[in-house]
């Protein structure tokens, strides 16, 4: 590899193969980023696809989707505070705070929509701003304020809801978020718009690296990228597109579910946050270090303070997913396990509880793997009891793994 | 020599609650030079030169950089005149590669988005200025470096904002033999190339190879502050321990009756 010496440095781009052995030395050095978690996905497929054959249906896959989209949104968010090192358990039930909001105001007061969806996400920065502030300014641990938080909300929506009535939710709008899906057309517009922005971002960077004499990444390896992404798509949207209704003539149901566009929207964004602006690059910096990034002049209570706001911002998001999703909101809306499912998603998917590392891609792939184990085990006839149990293990696995890959990282000099 | 310092502090005091840390220390640092600042443990060498780069606030005293009188209220003002610290604990981020790390909290941006191109260019540019040939590539993280290779990159991540005044607390304390060399040759080369470079250090071998004048702390108070080539090793471990050698150093003891 060409580097720092001498004035003309002459950049070639490292070859595939060198880039392959790299990244297994990273995986051997205990840097196994979403690896498990990709692993966890295919083995766990496998195993319900031969065990279910129903786990392979078009309908079951849609439903994949639109099941584990509240919890993964709600992962999404958890990222932020998981890379300071810090929890949020009060996520979950800060979503349903912000889903009574949402259906107080759409139901019971007949508030247009986009205004209930405008006040449930005001919720949650609010919610955000005040978690984040007693963390930040009074010191006080994380996980405390957030229990304490946890109890409160859990009060609060039964006080929204009148001592626990369900609040329906008719709007068609909101309805259609978990419920309703793209046109076959606009899902493979999408797809196709989706790799064609990708391939042409990627081209442009190596071009400009290179052209910097700068080691960019070379053309094989770009390929392979916006190869796995095409392919990948193009296959979700194919299965979405087939007819998965059980009577097509008397209902057809096809297309992407909207939970996808929204959630690939999502990461688009935070994952522009966190890798493309300077403000992600301090979230890493005070989970990796604190006090190296508050002698750099960071803000760092304000980093915090942020990242329980996105965090409980995108609770309430999660929270509206989940409402439209049951057509209602009832004080148990982001109780009992949402939660811990979006934890173990974040954690499962590679985000590390230690705080510095992680990325909004993980979330999705926990929330996958979370998704498919609650799915393949519900169609296997499995009783709660035995989901919860063996969800637990996965978190308590994933969070394992967590632990001995950064043991073995810090034996073989990389963290 | 008879140049003007670029940075000189008159009079600072410095207490945390009752105990008072500094008293009416004086303390001036020149371009060009190595000044090494010395003191036991607990003489205030830490919290002086955490004054210096506006970490703690300065109680009374006077602050002049480059001749004018200046009022430091942050770590921003300190970096913003140009002064640049290099801590022991070097605060580096393991989980950032060298150039996030050495761009931190000054990233360089088009628009919103964060220009990595521009950055990585001036990182390399900064280490092949200090003929830093050790580190692979710019694009690994921080923690997978040796001792030596992270203290480069603290020491580059100051000088990379065409700093003025770069202080290094105790730069090789933690380093092999090999290593110190290096990281010494290091900072004689900033100073050679006109930085006025202030060197914390317990090691005498240290402080005499590469210093052009010593500061001696004695227990919060400025013993004395000599060029190297006019005092002898033994005179300044006296200056440290007992405040005093011979006509060097504090009046009477510490205060007390002689």
């Amino acid at each position: 590899m060409t580097t720092t010496t001498g004035p003309v440095r002459t950049a070639t781009a490292p070859p595939i193969s060198s880039q392959v052995r790299d990244y297994f030395e990273r995986v051997r050095g205990g840097d196994l980023g979403a690896l498990p978690a990709v692993i966890g996905l295919v083995v766990l497929c496998v195993v319900f696809a031969s065990l279910s054959p129903s786990f392979l249906s078009p309908i079951n896959f849609a439903n994949l989707f639109t099941q584990g989209a509240g919890v993964t949104v709600i992962a999404m968010g958890l990222v932020f505070v998981l890379l300071l090192g810090e929890i949020d358990l009060s996520a979950g039930f800060a979503s349903g705070v912000c889903a009574a909001v949402m259906a107080v105001l759409l139901t019971n007061e007949g508030w247009p929509w986009y205004l209930s969806v405008l006040a449930a996400m005001l919720t949650g920065v609010v919610i955000g701003l005040a978690l984040g502030s007693l963390v930040a300014k009074l010191g006080i641990p994380s996980f405390v304020v957030t229990l304490a938080a946890f109890l409160a909300f859990q009060g609060v929506a039964l006080i929204l809801l009148d001592e626990g009535t369900n609040i329906s939710i008719r709007d068609e709008t909101i309805l259609a978020i978990a419920n309703g899906n793209l046109s076959p057309l606009l899902g493979w517009l999408l797809a196709v718009i989706g790799v064609v922005v990708y391939a042409g971002l990627q081209l442009i960077q190596a071009h400009r690296r290179a052209a910097r004499g700068l080691v960019a990444d070379s053309l094989a390896v770009i390929a392979v990228r916006v190869g796995a992404l095409a392919v990948l798509s193009g296959l979700a949207v194919y299965v979405l597109n087939l007819e998965r209704s059980r009577n097509p003539a008397i209902i057809s149901l096809t297309g992407v579910p909207i939970v996808v566009p929204l959630i690939v929207a999502l990461l688009i964004l935070w994952t522009f946050v966190l890798r493309r602006t300077a403000y992600g690059r301090h979230v890493y910096a005070v989970g990796g270090n604190a006090e190296a990034a508050r002698r750099a002049g960071i803000n760092v209570d304000r980093i915090r303070i942020s990242a329980f706001v996105i965090c409980s911002f995108m609770a309430s998001i999660g929270g509206i997913v989940a409402a439209s999703r049951a057509n209602s909101v009832d004080p148990n809306t982001g109780g009992s396990t949402v939660l811990l499912f979006a934890v173990g998603a974040a954690v499962i998917g590679g985000t590390s509880l230690f705080g510095g590392k992680g990325r909004v891609l993980d979330a999705i792939l926990g929330g996958a793997v979370v998704a498919v184990v609650i799915n393949g085990m519900g169609l296997m006839g499995y009783s709660a009891s035995v989901k919860y149990v063996v969800t637990g293990a996965v978190l308590l696995l994933s969070a394992g793994v967590d632990a001995l890959s950064r043991k073995r990282a810090s034996a073989s000099g990389r963290r | 020599m008879s140049q003007a310092p670029v940075l000189e502090l008159r009079g600072i005091d410095k207490s945390f609650g009752p105990v008072q840390v500094l008293h009416d220390v004086a303390f001036s640092v020149y371009p060009g030079e190595v000044t090494a600042l010395v003191g036991d443990n607990g003489a205030g060498k830490s919290t002086l030169v955490k004054c210096i780069g506006g970490i703690h606030p300065i109680d009374s005293g006077e602050y002049f950089f480059e001749g004018e009188k200046v009022h430091v209220s942050g770590p921003r003002d300190a970096a913003a005149m140009g002064v640049e610290i290099v801590y022991q604990d070097l605060a580096l981020c393991d989980n950032l590669d060298i150039v996030q790390n050495m761009f931190l909290g000054r990233e360089r941006r088009s628009g919103l988005v964060l220009d990595e191109a521009t950055m990585e260019e001036m990182a390399a540019k900064t280490l092949s200025g200090l003929s830093v040939r050790t580190v692979k590539s710019l694009r690994q993280h921080v923690s997978s470096l040796s001792g030596g290779q992270r203290q480069t990159v603290a020491i580059a991540k100051a000088v990379l904002w065409n700093s003025k005044v770069v202080i290094l607390d105790e730069p090789t304390a933690a380093l092999g033999v090999a290593q110190t060399a290096q990281v010494l040759e290091l900072v004689r080369r900033l100073a050679d190339n006109g930085l006025a470079v202030v060197l914390i250090s317990h090691n005498m071998n240290d402080v005499f190879a590469v210093s052009d004048r010593i500061a001696a702390l004695y227990l919060g108070r400025m013993a004395a502050q000599v060029k190297t080539t006019e005092v002898t090793h033994s005179q300044i471990v006296e200056l440290i321990t007992a405040g005093r050698s011979g006509e060097l150093g504090l009046p009477t003891g510490n205060g007390a009756s002689a």
